[in-house]
């Protein structure tokens, strides 16, 4: 037999699972057809450098729709077929792609300056952004998406490869995690789930 | 008698130098493009290779005076993340081909001699695995070309 008490105890308790599992931000659940994140990982939070050499943090994007992307400039092939497919979607949305951004963080700050990131994320899609930072800025953002990445042995002439998450994390406009992108995903499933964060809040 | 071994020696020899007919000679190269980054960071050149012969085939790498460096490579994608390996020797079977292509095999071209641009022709040798090699025009597409889509250079004759 429980007492009153208890029994208030445990409904304020569910009301505070409730609350938590809908986002700090009370994020509305929607149809999305990707892998939901909605309420598993983290909002958004980095400090780093911007391609235009200016210092960035996850707040400077609050009110757009990122997609959140790792890899490296000395990557010749699948970060520039995923940046290539990521600008096919981009024009896909039409005009409705000016309410996102393509973070592309590099795994690779070595070698990846701002200036190297700006040629580089250009030459794909106007809305991307290259950020680079000290190796444990860049670690930090990694870790809290429970991302990776490996630097391999490097070659006789000095260079190497940096093995890395193919997976894009998409935030909706307050920053919070909503779904999950992988190469085996459909590339109309992603412009479907952008488009329905996109008419959610769209700044009047 | 002698011109019966004569003969026989000759029809040996002509008979052997088929069955090892160059390995560039049997393979017809298509699709060839090169995905062009800004700067000097490295490209991936990627080509379809279609074995005529009966004899298998092996590529091996590539050469080029447009860039110093040359590897053949392969990406893969396992338990969510991508990595790239060395390839020694890709095999293409005899009537059979295959495919360099974004996200999988591909050659990496790397240290441009100088500034490769979009539109511009890039002659690569393909060396196969019995020294024979295949000159084949790879045409530069921007870094954000998603393929071969476009429609193909006029060819000119060989």
């Amino acid at each position: 037999m429980k007492s009153p008490r208890t029994r208030l105890a445990a409904l304020l308790a569910l009301l505070v699972a409730g609350v938590l599992l809908a986002g700090c931000h009370g994020a509305t659940p929607l149809p999305f057809r990707l892998t939901d994140l909605t309420g598993h990982m983290p909002q958004l939070e980095f400090n780093l450098t911007s391609d235009e050499n200016k210092p960035v943090s996850a707040v400077d994007y609050r009110g757009k729709v990122v997609l959140l992307f790792f890899g490296y400039t000395h990557c010749p092939d699948v970060c520039p077929l995923t940046m290539a497919q990521l600008h096919v979607v981009m024009k896909k949305l039409g005009a409705q792609a000016d309410g996102a951004r393509i973070l592309f963080v590099s795994v690779d700050p070595a070698r990846d300056t701002p200036a190297v990131l700006h040629g580089y994320v250009n030459a794909f899609d106007k809305h991307a952004i290259g950020l680079t930072g000290t190796p444990r800025a860049v670690e930090a953002l990694v870790k809290r998406y429970r991302s990776a990445f490996t630097r391999e042995p490097s070659g006789k002439d000095g260079n190497y490869e940096v093995s890395h998450s193919s997976a894009i994390y998409v935030f909706d406009r307050d920053g919070n995690p909503r779904v999950l992108y992988t190469p085996a995903d459909k590339q109309d499933d992603l412009v479907h789930d952008l488009q329905l964060l996109l008419d959610q809040g769209a700044p009047t | 008698m002698k011109h019966a071994r004569l003969f026989a020696l000759l029809a040996g020899l002509s008979l052997a130098a088929g069955v090892h007919a160059a390995a560039a000679d049997q393979v017809h190269a298509s699709h060839a493009w090169i995905r062009v980054l800004p700067g000097a960071l490295p490209a991936g050149g990627y080509v379809t290779l279609e074995n005529r012969g009966d004899q298998p085939v092996a590529l091996t790498g590539a050469r080029s005076t447009a860039y110093a460096e040359v590897m053949l490579h392969h990406s893969s994608t396992q338990g969510g993340v991508s990595r790239m390996a060395m390839v020694e020797s890709l095999p293409i079977p005899a009537h059979g081909s295959v495919v360099l292509a974004p996200g999988g095999y591909h050659l990496m071209l790397m240290k441009p001699a100088a500034a490769v641009l979009p539109g511009n022709q890039v002659q690569l040798q393909l060396q196969f695995d019995d020294g024979s090699s295949l000159p084949v025009d790879f045409l530069a597409r921007p870094a954000n070309a998603l393929g071969d889509e476009a429609p193909a250079p006029a060819h000119s004759g060989h």
